[in-house]
């Protein structure tokens, strides 16, 4: 097997890496979204179930989570009645997901908390309802605090992909696996996955500073 | 003063331990220019907080209009407002801030008709021509595409009055309005604000450290001392004549 024959199957994995981090971090973003703004709610409920979500998934591992979609979820459901089982896909996407958006939901909350009060105020002597103040007034002055913060996860979520392959996914680290059990060829496999994370980690960084360009215009606009 | 527009009945309003407003009495009339003077923290600001429903009150009765503000009636006399009151008495009330507060991420044609759109229900094309309007009154018809931050302090808080007139409130509360401008911008915004006070029946309190300007406008001036209103009167009054110690005190410190 020569260095060339690895890229094929590195990229077939390194696809699947791709997705599962597209998939996750959007998904991330909804969760991160909701359970941000869900925590800064006065609805006692909605409110302790969104500190609740954040504080299970920052408090423990991804790993485990996953594990526990993937292994524990069908046999609690089984003892149930129900068929729980999930493809590793969807198994993989959730516990990413999950686990992002708990961290995101930080994000999102503090940056709602760090508008100013004066904007608050003119929106309400303007009559607008609390929820047009959230959503017209707040959130779009919000959203350029929170770029840099989900920068970061964004490109975390794409390194804790790896860990899916442990639920024999085909990711990009599940294909460099097997061929290294194939060829024992360590220090050449592990580089090119360096490489390739690097490679992927630096596109979603230049995608996320596009998109923290697009949300910040209205800063830029020069007279 | 008969059907007055506005009317505290012993109000108090209290910031923890101090008492910000010690059972205030004070009535504004119908088109009526009103000016408060007085040192800070004499609780000039929280009067016109209170009337735009931003600070609440421990005790007394604001009217508008003839209705409470802070109360509703209900069964078994007055109890606190509902946010639904508050949101209806708020219509007939607008306000211009001492830092402008225009929305940052919006242009100034967009801050304009925002809530006309949004909480009046205008349609855009009437909620811009209605900007459009205003913007021409306020001498920033060229400016509507830009953004607050691209504007001077001046434009800003024109803008600002533009905004708060859109909603077509009965009263306009001006909250020291000139106080965060450079000098040289101050006069931009006085204008403005005196053409409203000439032409428009609109009534106007105005918290202000601009003597000779409160002086010119004003029907009535009122200083502020201690949260309750110290002496009253017409401008000429009040500024050639004192009555008070203390208000000879205030006009001699700040008019030197």
């Amino acid at each position: 097997m020569q260095l060339t024959d690895y890229i094929a199957p590195l990229m077939q994995g390194a696809w699947v890496t791709v997705q599962l981090t597209l998939y996750s971090t959007v998904l991330g973003a909804m969760l991160a979204f909701a359970s941000g703004i869900g925590k800064l709610s006065r609805n006692r409920a909605i409110n302790a179930i969104c500190v609740a979500y954040i504080e299970l998934f920052r408090g423990t591992s991804l790993l485990v989570q996953l594990f526990w979609l993937y292994f524990a979820l069908p046999l609690a459901g089984s003892a149930m009645g129900l068929d729980l089982r999930l493809p590793p896909v969807l198994a993989g996407v959730l516990a990413l997901s999950l686990n992002i958006g708990a961290y995101g939901a930080e994000v999102v909350r503090g940056a709602i908390a760090a508008v100013h009060q004066d904007q608050r105020e003119a929106a309400r002597a303007l009559n607008f309802t609390e929820r047009q103040t959230l959503w017209d007034i707040v959130i779009p002055q919000a959203i350029p605090e929170m770029m840099p913060p989900f920068g970061n996860l964004a490109v975390q979520n794409l390194k804790d992909t790896a860990l899916v392959s442990l639920i024999s996914l085909g990711d990009l680290t599940f294909r460099a696996e097997q061929i290294r059990n194939y060829t024992q060829d360590s220090t050449t496999i592990y580089s090119m996955l360096l490489v390739m994370y690097f490679g992927m980690a630096l596109v979603l960084t230049v995608m996320m500073r596009g998109l923290e360009r697009y949300v910040t215009r209205w800063r830029r606009a020069r007279s | 003063m008969n059907d007055p527009i506005i009317k505290f009945d012993k109000v108090i309003k209290r910031f923890g331990d101090l008492t910000v407003l010690d059972e205030l009495d004070f009535e504004v009339g119908r088109g009526e220019k009103v000016s408060i003077i007085g040192p800070s923290g004499s609780g000039k600001s929280t009067v016109l907080r209170i009337l735009m429903t931003l600070e609440g009150i421990e005790g007394g009765v604001v009217t508008v209009n003839g209705e409470p503000l802070w109360h509703e009636e209900g069964p078994d006399g007055l109890r606190p407002a509902s946010e639904a009151h508050l949101h209806k008495m708020r219509t007939q009330l607008g306000m211009v801030f001492q830092q402008f507060n225009l929305f940052p991420h919006m242009t100034v044609l967009r801050n304009i008709t925002e809530a006309p759109v949004k909480v009046l229900g205008l349609s855009k094309a009437e909620a811009k021509g209605r900007a459009e309007e205003l913007l021409e009154l306020v001498g920033l018809a060229d400016q509507a595409q830009k953004y607050p931050h691209q504007l001077s302090g001046g434009q800003q808080q024109r803008v600002g009055i533009a905004r708060a007139l859109a909603m077509r409130p009965n009263v306009l509360l001006f909250d020291e309005p000139t106080s965060a401008l450079d000098p040289e911008l101050v006069g931009e915004v006085l204008n403005v604000i005196g053409r409203l006070a000439e032409e428009h029946d609109l009534t106007m309190l105005l918290v202000t450290h601009e003597m000779r300007f409160a002086r010119e406008i004003s029907d009535r001036v009122c200083f502020f001392d201690q949260g309750r209103i110290r002496e009253e009167g017409t401008p000429e009054e009040l500024f050639t004549d004192p009555k008070e110690d203390r208000t000879r005190e205030f006009l001699k410190a700040v008019l030197d």
